[in-house]
C-alpha cells in the first residue's frame, strides 16, 4: 500500500528531524533508497530543485517524492505526514512553553542529539559526494573528464558559498558550469 | 466571525511567506518577523527569538514549526491550521506541477549537463550548511565522541540512522543525569 507507506515514512522523517532543512537529509536518503523511490542521483537533483523553488525544503521534498511515487494523492499523504508531528508537538509546546523551555530532559536530549545529527550529515555528504565525484565506484577510480569537472564545480561553489553568495545563485552557476563542461567534453573527445 | 477573519488573515500571510521565500525555513524567518511581528503585531518582537529556539528544538521543518506556533498563539487550533496550510500550499502546488515538467526536461542533453553541474554544487551547499550547524553546536569531548560514532556507524554499517539519532539523545540525557548527580554530591 503505497499511500500508507508514504504517509508513515514521512511521518517518521517529520518526527525525527531536528534543526530543519538539511538535517533531515540522512533520514530522507536512507528511506528513499530503502524504498527504491529514487536513486542518489535523482535525490541530489531534486534537493537543488527544492532549494531553488519557493517554500520549505522539507515540504518540497515530501511533495515531490509523493507525487513521483503516488501521484497527487501520494503528494498529499507525504506532505501531511511530514507536517503532522510538527503540528501536534508545537500545539502542545505553545501551551506549556515555560515548562518546555526549562525542561531538563529536553535540554540534555538535545545536547546529545545535535552532534549525532552532525555526524550523520557528514556521513551523508561523504557518501553522496563520493557518488557524484566517482560515479563508477571505488573499483575504477580512473581519472576522467566528468570527475575533473565535478571537482572543479564543487571547489568553486564551496568557495563562493563561504563567501555568502545566495544558494539560488550558486545553483544557477553550477548549472551553467555543468553545461559548459558537458559541451567542452563533447568538443574535445 | 472574529475568529474566521483572523484565521483568514493568518492563512493569507503565511501563504505569502510560503510563496515568496526561496531556500527553506531559515530564509523565511526575516519575512515572518516582518509580517507577523512588525506589521500584524500577532506576536511581540521579542517572541521571535523564542520561536526560533523552539522551532530548532522540536522535530519537523522550521517553517512549519514557526507557522504552527504563531497560529496557535494568535487563534488556537484553527489559527495553527490556517497558518500551516498557508505555508504548505504554495510548495504543494508549485512542486506537483513542476514534477511533470522536470521529467520532460531531463530528456534534453543540455538539462542533463546542467544537472551534472548542479549535483556537484548541491554537495558544496550541503557542506556549507553542515559547517554552519557544526559551528552552532557547543562542542565538548562527549559531543565529539557522539558525532564520530554516529559518523562511523552511518558510513560503514547499514544501521538505521533513526537509532543513531535516538542513541545520541539518550547519551545526552544520561550524561546530563550523571553530571547533575556529581554537582549534588
Amino acid at each position: 500500500m503505497i499511500y500508507l507507506n508514504l504517509f508513515l515514512t514521512f511521518l517518521k522523517i517529520g518526527a525525527f528531524t531536528f534543526g530543519g532543512g538539511y538535517a533531515m537529509l540522512p533520514l530522507m536518503k536512507q528511506e528513499v533508497l530503502l524504498n527504491a523511490w529514487m536513486s542518489e542521483e535523482q535525490l541530489l537533483n531534486f534537493i537543488a530543485v527544492a532549494e531553488s523553488t519557493p517554500g520549505p525544503v522539507a515540504i518540497n521534498m515530501a511533495t515531490y517524492i509523493g507525487v513521483e511515487t503516488g501521484g497527487l494523492f501520494g503528494a498529499f499523504v507525504a506532505t501531511l505526514g511530514v507536517v503532522l508531528p510538527s503540528f501536534v508537538v508545537i500545539m502542545l509546546v505553545a501551551k506549556f512553553y515555560e515548562k518546555y523551555k526549562n525542561s531538563f530532559i529536553v535540554k540534555n536530549c538535545l545536547t546529545g542529539l545535535r552532534p549525532a545529527v552532525i555526524g550523520l550529515m557528514a556521513s551523508a555528504v561523504i557518501t553522496l559526494g563520493f557518488g557524484v565525484l566517482f560515479p563508477s565506484g571505488l573499483s575504477s577510480i580512473a581519472f576522467n573528464f566528468g570527475t575533473f569537472a565535478s571537482i572543479v564545480v564543487f571547489a568553486i561553489i564551496v568557495y563562493l558559498a563561504f563567501k555568502k553568495v545566495s544558494p539560488i545563485k550558486l545553483i544557477l552557476l553550477s548549472a551553467l558550469l555543468g553545461i559548459a563542461f558537458g559541451y567542452a567534453e563533447k568538443l574535445i573527445f | 466571525m472574529e475568529i474566521l477573519k483572523k484565521c483568514l488573515a493568518l492563512f493569507k500571510t503565511f501563504f505569502k511567506i510560503g510563496a515568496f521565500t526561496i531556500g527553506g525555513g531559515y530564509a523565511m524567518l526575516p519575512l515572518i518577523q516582518h509580517e507577523v511581528a512588525e506589521k500584524r503585531k500577532w506576536i511581540e518582537e521579542s517572541d521571535m527569538l523564542d520561536i526560533v529556539a523552539i522551532a530548532e528544538s522540536t522535530p519537523g521543518p522550521i517553517a512549519i514549526n514557526t507557522a504552527t506556533f504563531v497560529g496557535t498563539k494568535t487563534c488556537g487550533f484553527w489559527g495553527a491550521f490556517s497558518a500551516t496550510l498557508g505555508t504548505v500550499l504554495p510548495s504543494f502546488i508549485i512542486i506537483s506541477t513542476l514534477s511533470y515538467v522536470l521529467e520532460v526536461l531531463l530528456d534534453y542533453e543540455i538539462v542533463k549537463f546542467a544537472f551534472n553541474g548542479i549535483r556537484a554544487g548541491v554537495i558544496a551547499l550541503i557542506v556549507k550548511a553542515l559547517w554552519g550547524m557544526a559551528k552552532k553546536c557547543p562542542w565538548n569531548i562527549l559531543a565529539y565522541i557522539i558525532a564520530s560514532i554516529a559518523f562511523v556507524l552511518a558510513t560503514f554499517t547499514g544501521i538505521n540512522v533513526l537509532y543513531l539519532i535516538l542513541g545520541g539523545a539518550l547519551v545526552g540525557l544520561f550524561a546530563g543525569i550523571i553530571s547533575k548527580r556529581e554537582v549534588n554530591k
